[in-house]
């Protein structure tokens, strides 16, 4: 046995496709050719500020890079190197305004956060009044019934849309499939006309938060039946035939064995469909009416929301009120970051299942 | 069983055999006939309600409503009638649809090939987490950053535009006006469309097929040859598709283009002076103040908006679902 363990160990592996410091040279000679020529152009000529050096930072790295590649092998291959630069800075214009969005949301927002404005509403405070006075507490709460009242309309119809392309396939199930494709693109603003016109106009009711959150609705349903289909498209055909063969109706193998089984694919679908709606402005432009007051009651009365709430400040244009909205932007994004998180939170644990 | 005396005489009748569905079924498929089918109602009920709002301005204003510069309440005092006219402001939400696909599709795609091809293993995810970010922004939240962040760049970079372009008929001035540009608009509307074109190019670029790539790379294509010969023959429509979704949301921003565009009622072909025109932000400034006639107007006009991104959503689902087919 001794003699076994002190057998000769085996070679290490070499790998001779690793690049060798020698190859890096070139490499390391570009990169350092574009950072210095970047910095002589932008110092010595009249191209100024971030906007010229990234400008001559790009150019220079493709010039760089095709050069390199296009002595050491060929024109395909410099070609090769121009279209990598170009699809890395494609990638990075994405980053540039997220982040700069974040960055502006936290330094302008967090000044005037405290836990005050969430138990202050903006019946007696004037919108220059110190943002110490007033808070957002009527937005809070007219958000919080919209969004509920939407999902509580929406999610019956989102999930029966799946079901019925999913698990009836009932004759027009191509139709309705490809109407709710078509129904997630409609404009918010149309929504709100919608119910404007319907809730306002022809049955004369007054604004509430209960007409904003039918405008939400009408933009939740293609989002909660979308994302319900593909949950219920994953569940495995097997379960149910297992439920269908062991004599159960299809209204039982349904309740009982699909539905539990995409519970939390339906959770995400759900939260999804929030996420996508606490945001929306347009539709309760026209349907809440907007209120400084705090407002208890969805069922009359006008309500506000967290989007109104930034959108009247900042057409209101004094500086208090900009920041004030600046504020309401701040929350509107924790409270759509909470539930993008709780997303993908479930999101998770569903794809973990079908691993 | 304990008795084997008594034999049986008679065979119980067979169970009777039937494809009829049980009651609680029937109940079941009913229920969820009417929740699937409920969509296309209040689809065909938005489309109802808009023109029964609208119809009369239709009927008064005719096609005029489609090609008229103006937007005028009547004042009948003055003896003046209304006149409203859509134009306009089709065409400027046109122009700052078309710039926002200008801009924002080619880093889209770019970003999602970069996704496909290019990162790192450890780099997708944190990438893709961040376009979800994006996608979950209210618009919002886009206009006030448009408005106090990115306009001031924007401004600058619509000075260089013209400084160095302005022979171009499209970059010409005839105003020292930059601010509120369908230029800045553009742009604004190109970040909002980036998440969802990018998810979509990325879902049809993961179903080009994996033997093709490899096969490319064994004949020695460097990886945008292979892209160039492979990738993009099997994901254009996909592209092209994604590109038209994006363009349909665009279309219909509100909030976000109102805050960044300068909504005048003419039709100018100079995109980087202070004047455009968006159908859905026309909606919302005139919607304060408007009487009942002017209301009609604007469920008109409403009517128009849904007809068009309707009808551009459901080309880019048709292209879109085509190709996904054939990979």
């Amino acid at each position: 046995m001794t003699q076994l363990l002190q057998a000769p160990t085996p070679a290490t592996p070499s790998k001779p496709w690793k690049a060798k410091p020698k190859n890096l040279l070139p490499e390391i000679f570009g990169a350092l050719f574009t950072a210095v020529s970047t910095f002589v152009i932008v110092g010595f000529t009249p191209l100024k500020g971030k906007l010229g050096f990234s400008v001559v930072l790009i150019l220079m790295a493709i010039i760089t890079t095709s050069l390199i590649s296009g002595i050491k092998r060929d024109r395909k291959a410099a070609w090769n190197s121009t279209t990598t630069v170009l699809v890395y800075v494609a990638a990075a214009f994405v980053l540039i305004p997220l982040i700069s969005l974040l960055y502006e949301i936290i330094r302008k927002g967090i000044g005037g956060f405290s836990f005050g404005i969430f138990t202050r509403d903006m019946s007696l405070s004037a919108s220059d009044s110190p943002l110490s006075e007033g808070g957002l507490l009527h937005a809070v709460i007219g958000t919080f019934y919209t969004v509920i009242l939407a999902t509580i309309i929406s999610t019956p119809i989102g999930i029966l849309t799946s079901l019925y392309i999913v698990e009836v396939k009932g004759k027009f199930a191509g139709l309705v499939r490809f109407f709710v494709q078509a129904m997630s693109g409609i404009p918010s603003i149309v929504a709100g006309l919608f119910i404007y016109a319907v809730w306002m106009i022809n049955l004369g009711n007054s604004y509430n938060a209960l007409a904003g959150a039918g405008a939400l609705a009408i933009l939740m349903i293609p989002t909660v039946a979308r994302t319900s289909e593909e949950v219920l498209k994953l569940i495995p055909t097997d379960l149910r035939e297992a439920g269908l063969a062991l004599g159960a109706t299809q209204w039982r193998t349904v309740a009982m064995i699909v539905i539990p089984a995409a519970r939390s694919g339906l959770v995400t679908s759900i939260i999804l469909g929030i996420a996508r709606v606490a945001g929306e402005t347009a539709p309760l432009l026209l349907t809440i009416g907007g209120a400084d007051a705090t407002n208890l009651n969805p069922f009359s009365g006008n309500n506000s929301a967290l989007p109104y709430y930034v959108w009247k400040n900042y057409g209101l244009g004094n500086e208090t009120s900009i920041q004030r909205a600046w504020l309401g932007v701040f929350v509107l994004m924790i409270v759509v970051f909470i539930f993008f998180s709780l997303a993908r939170y479930f999101g998770r644990t569903k794809d973990k299942k079908a691993k | 069983m304990s008795t084997a005396t008594a034999p049986i005489k008679t065979t119980p009748s067979p169970r009777e055999i039937t494809t009829e569905p049980r009651f609680s079924d029937k109940v079941f498929r009913a229920v969820v006939t009417a929740g699937g089918l409920s969509s296309l109602v209040i689809l065909a009920a938005i489309a109802f309600f808009l023109v029964y709002n609208g119809f009369e301005v239709f009927r008064s204003e005719g096609l005029n409503f489609l090609t008229g510069f103006d937007w005028i309440d009547a004042l009948p005092e003055e003896g003046l009638a209304a006149s409203y006219g859509l134009g306009a402001m089709l065409y400027g939400t046109l122009v700052i649809g078309l710039l926002a696909v200008i801009f924002g599709v080619p880093i889209a795609v770019g970003t999602a090939l970069f996704l496909s091809y290019y990162a790192p293993e450890w780099l997708k995810k944190p990438m893709v987490l961040i376009i979800d970010v994006m996608a979950a922004i209210p618009s919002v939240v886009f206009g006030l950053w448009g408005y106090f962040i990115l306009m001031p760049h924007a401004e600058y970079w619509a000075k260089l535009i013209h400084k160095y372009l302005g022979f171009i008929p499209i970059f010409d001035m005839p105003a020292n006006a930059f601010s509120r540009s369908p230029f800045i608009a553009g742009l604004v509307l190109a970040i909002m469309i980036i998440p969802i074109v990018t998810s979509i190019s990325r879902e049809v670029f993961a179903q080009t097929p994996l033997d093709r790539i490899q096969a490319a790379y064994a004949l020695g294509a460097t990886r945008w040859a292979m892209i160039k010969a492979v990738v993009f023959p099997y994901g254009s429509g996909g592209v092209i598709g994604g590109a038209m979704l994006g363009l349909g949301r665009a279309l219909g921003e509100t909030v976000a283009v109102y805050t960044v565009l300068n909504l005048v009622y003419d039709i100018r072909i100079e995109v980087l002076l202070s004047a455009g025109g968006s159908v859905a932000s026309m909606i919302v400034n005139k919607f304060g103040e408007a009487d009942a006639v002017e209301l009609q107007a604007l469920m008109a006009a409403g009517f128009v908006l849904f007809l068009v991104t309707l009808a551009v959503n459901f080309i880019a689902n048709i292209i879109i679902n085509r190709t996904a087919r054939k990979g």
